[in-house]
C-alpha cells in the first residue's frame, strides 16, 4: 500500500530546465521524509507538484489517498502548506492571519477564531496575536506560517525549507514544534539544505540533485555508506600544519585532507576514543599545539560530497557561478531583490546524469 | 463527513464541510475582501494618495483650462459649462485608476507567496480576484464621494432627479470595477507590485485622454473622433454627463454617428459587463495556474 505521499515518475520541465527528472517518493504515513539538496535540485518544484500548486508535465502523484492531479481539492483540504518564507499577510495580525486561513478551510467564524486562539497559544504568539505580523521577528513570522499551515490539524503537512534564514535560537524552536507535530501522527514531507536539519528530524532522507533523487534511506544508512570516523584536528598555529600531517599519516587508514585557511586537517581512522588519546599523546610530544581536535563520525555533508563530487554549499556556488550548465539558479538569485520569494522560480540545475540510488562520483566536479 | 482524529500533537482534525459551488465562492470572496479592506484601514496613505490626482484634476482642469475650452452649446468661455462638462470625465478616469490598486494589491501578494498560500487552500478559485476587486470597488466608492465633495465645492451641479444622479454614480463605479479586473490580471502578469503599478496606469492616459472626458470630441482629428467616440471609457463619460444632466442639449449626440454616443447609458453597460466577462475569466484561468 502506498504511503500517505507518494509519487512515481514524476517530470517537469521549465523550458530546457527539467526541474524534476523522474522522481519517485513514498513516505509511509506518519513518518517525516527530509528531501535534502541544494539549492535548484528540485525541491521546491516537488514540494509545489505534491501540493497542487504545479502540474508535473509526467508522473503520478497520491497524497493522503488522494490522487493529486484528478481531485486537487480534495487534496487541499487534508494538507498544510509551510514555505520557506513566512506566507501571512503582514498588515493582518496574528489572529486576523489564522482566523482568515480557518474560514478558507471553510471553517464556520466562529470554530475559525476558536482555533486560531489555541495556535496563538500553542505557537507563543498569545502576547503578539493582536498585534500586526510586520512589527513579528523573523522567528515569529515562521511561526505563524506554521500555524496557518496547522489550522485544520492536516494529516499530511509539507515544508519547504522551514528554517532558511533563521538564528539557531529560533530554528531550535521551530524544529522542536516540528518533533511535537510529528510526534501526533502527522506524516511530513521537509526540504531542506540543513544536513543537520534533515539528520535531526526525518526518518528517511532522499538526496536529490539535478531533479533526480540519487540516493535514499536512513540517515544511519546514507552515513555508512560514506566509511567510517575520522579525527579531525585544527592546529593553533599553521607553522605545525607540516608535523601535523606527519603524525596524522601515522595513525591514518587513508588519504587525509589539509585545508590551510583554517588550519584543518582530517584523516580517516579505525580505533576510537584510544586512538584519539595516543593522537593527542603524540602531537603534544612532537610540540604541536592544537585548538580543537575530535573524533568525527561521518555527517551528511560527507555523503553528499561522495554521492556528487562536491558540497552542498559548493552545489550553490555552482549554480550563481555561471561556470556550469546551470542558468536558472543564477536567473533568480539576479532578479530577486527581496527576501525569500527570490527561490520560487528556481529551477533544477542541468541535465548531468547521476544513476538514482547508486553511490557514483562524479569526476573532475571538485 | 466528520473525522476526528489525533494529530499534530493532540488537537483533533477539524470538520470540513464541501460546500456547493456558488455559496463557497461569495463566502470565500467576502472573506478576502474583508481582509482587503482591513489593509485598506491599515494603510490609509494608499487611500489619501488615491485621492489627490484627482482632486488636483478637479481644480487644475477648472481653472486652467475652463476659459478656454468651448463646451458645444454653450457660449464662448463659458467656465459654469466647462465645469459640468468636465466631472462626469474626472470621476469616470478617477475609478479607472482602482486598474493600478488592484494590480498592484494581487503582484504583491503573489511577491510574498500568499497567493501560493491561497492556492494550496480548499477555497474558491475565483475568491482571491473577487475579493480583491470587491474591496477596491469599495475604495474607488469612497474615492468617488470625496472627488464629488470637492466638485460640489467648485460648483458642479446637477440638473436631473436623485435617482438619474445615483444611476450615473452606479455606471461609473461599474466601469471602476470593470477596469479592476483588468488590473488583477495585470498583476498576475507581471513579475513585481512597481511594475504592476506603472503596467495599470500608463495605458490609461492615452484611454482616458483620447475620449470625449476633457474636451469635446469635435476638435480632434477625424481619425481620432471616431477613436474617442468608440473608446468604452467615452461611453461611460457620456452616460454619467447625460445622467447629471450635465450636457447642454438634451439628447445625447455623436459627431462620427458612432452608435454608443448616441445610445450611452446602454452602451456604458454593455462595454462594462463585456470587459468584466473578458478580464474575470482571463484573471481567474491565470490564477489557477499562478507560478509566480
Amino acid at each position: 500500500m502506498p504511503g500517505a505521499i507518494y509519487a512515481e515518475g514524476l517530470v517537469k520541465s521549465f523550458g530546457a530546465v527539467r526541474a524534476l527528472d523522474g522522481v519517485d517518493l513514498d513516505v509511509p504515513e506518519g513518518t517525516v521524509l527530509g528531501l535534502l539538496g541544494p539549492n535548484g535540485a528540485g525541491k521546491t518544484t516537488a514540494v509545489r507538484v505534491l501540493t497542487t500548486l504545479l502540474q508535473p508535465d509526467r508522473g503520478k502523484a497520491v497524497v493522503a489517498g488522494i490522487d493529486v492531479l484528478a481531485h486537487p481539492d480534495k487534496v487541499r483540504r487534508s494538507i498544510g502548506l509551510s514555505g520557506q518564507f513566512a506566507a501571512v499577510d503582514e498588515y493582518l495580525t496574528g489572529r486576523e492571519n489564522l482566523t482568515m486561513v480557518g474560514r478558507l478551510y471553510q471553517m464556520s467564524g466562529r470554530a475559525a477564531k476558536r482555533r486560531a486562539a489555541e495556535l496563538l497559544e500553542r505557537f507563543h504568539l498569545g502576547d503578539a496575536a493582536d498585534r500586526t505580523a510586520k512589527t513579528y521577528s523573523g522567528g515569529m513570522r515562521r511561526r505563524l506560517d506554521l500555524a496557518a499551515a496547522l489550522v485544520v490539524s492536516p494529516p499530511v503537512m509539507f515544508m519547504d525549507e522551514p528554517t532558511t534564514g533563521l538564528d539557531p535560537r529560533n530554528r531550535q524552536e521551530l524544529w522542536d514544534v516540528i518533533q511535537e507535530l510529528v510526534a501526533g501522527g502527522t506524516t511530513l514531507l521537509l526540504t531542506t539544505q540543513y544536513l543537520e536539519e534533515a539528520d535531526r528530524l526525518a526518518h528517511d532522507i532522499c538526496v536529490v540533485d539535478h531533479g533526480k533523487v540519487i540516493a535514499r534511506g536512513t540517515a544511519d544508512q546514507l552515513k555508512a555508506r560514506t566509511g567510517g570516523e575520522r579525527v579531525e584536528v585544527v592546529v593553533h598555529d599553521s607553522e605545525h600544519l607540516t608535523v601535523a600531517e606527519e603524525v596524522l599519516r601515522g595513525f591514518g587508514k587513508g588519504e587525509g585532507t589539509v585545508d590551510p585557511h583554517i588550519r584543518k586537517l582530517t584523516v580517516p581512522v579505525t580505533g576510537g576514543a584510544k586512538l584519539l588519546a595516543e593522537v593527542i599523546r603524540e602531537l603534544d610530544l612532537r610540540g604541536v599545539e592544537i585548538d580543537d581536535i575530535g573524533l568525527r563520525r561521518p555527517t551528511l555533508d560527507d555523503v553528499f560530497l561522495s554521492l556528487t563530487g562536491h558540497h552542498v554549499e559548493d552545489a550553490e556556488c555552482d549554480g550563481a557561478g555561471g561556470g556550469s550548465t546551470d542558468a536558472s539558479a543564477g536567473r533568480a538569485d539576479a532578479g530577486g531583490g527581496a527576501v525569500g520569494r527570490q527561490k520560487r522560480g528556481r529551477k533544477g540545475a542541468g541535465t548531468a546524469g547521476v544513476e538514482a540510488g547508486v553511490t557514483s562520483d562524479r569526476e573532475g566536479v571538485k | 463527513m466528520t473525522t476526528v482524529t489525533e494529530a499534530a500533537g493532540g488537537a483533533p482534525v477539524r470538520t470540513v464541510r464541501p460546500r456547493g459551488g456558488v455559496s463557497r465562492s461569495v463566502r470565500d470572496s467576502l472573506v478576502v475582501a474583508q481582509r482587503n479592506l482591513i489593509r485598506m484601514l491599515r494603510i490609509p496613505e494608499v487611500v489619501i494618495f488615491g485621492l489627490i490626482q484627482p482632486i488636483m484634476f478637479v481644480v487644475l482642469f477648472t481653472y486652467v483650462f475652463g476659459g478656454s475650452i468651448n463646451v458645444p452649446g454653450a457660449p464662448v468661455g463659458d467656465a459654469q459649462a466647462y465645469r459640468e462638462f468636465l466631472m462626469a470625465g474626472i470621476f469616470a478616469q478617477t475609478v479607472t485608476f482602482a486598474t493600478a490598486g488592484a494590480g498592484a494589491g494581487i503582484a504583491d501578494d503573489m511577491h510574498k507567496g500568499l497567493i501560493d498560500r491561497f492556492r494550496s487552500l480548499p477555497m474558491s478559485r475565483g475568491a482571491v480576484l473577487t475579493g480583491r476587486t470587491l474591496a477596491d470597488l469599495v475604495q474607488t466608492a469612497l474615492t468617488l464621494v470625496v472627488v464629488a465633495v470637492v466638485a460640489l465645492l467648485i460648483g458642479w451641479r446637477t440638473h436631473e432627479n436623485i435617482l438619474k444622479v445615483l444611476a450615473g454614480f452606479a455606471l461609473l463605479l461599474l466601469l471602476g470595477y470593470a477596469f479592476s479586473w483588468i488590473g488583477a490580471l495585470i498583476g498576475l502578469t507581471v513579475r513585481t507590485p512597481e511594475a504592476a503599478t506603472s503596467g495599470g496606469l500608463i495605458w490609461l492616459f492615452p484611454l482616458t485622454f483620447i475620449s470625449n472626458a476633457f474636451v469635446p470630441v469635435n476638435g480632434m482629428p477625424v481619425f481620432l473622433q471616431h477613436v474617442a467616440e468608440w473608446n468604452p471609457f467615452s461611453a461611460t463619460v457620456a452616460a454619467a454627463r447625460l445622467l447629471f444632466g450635465n450636457t447642454s442639449s438634451r439628447a445625447p449626440t455623436s459627431v462620427t454617428g458612432a452608435w454608443p454616443m448616441d445610445h450611452p447609458v446602454l452602451a456604458s453597460l454593455i462595454w462594462s459587463v463585456l470587459i468584466i466577462a473578458v478580464f474575470r475569466t482571463l484573471a481567474v484561468r491565470k490564477y489557477r495556474s499562478a507560478t509566480a
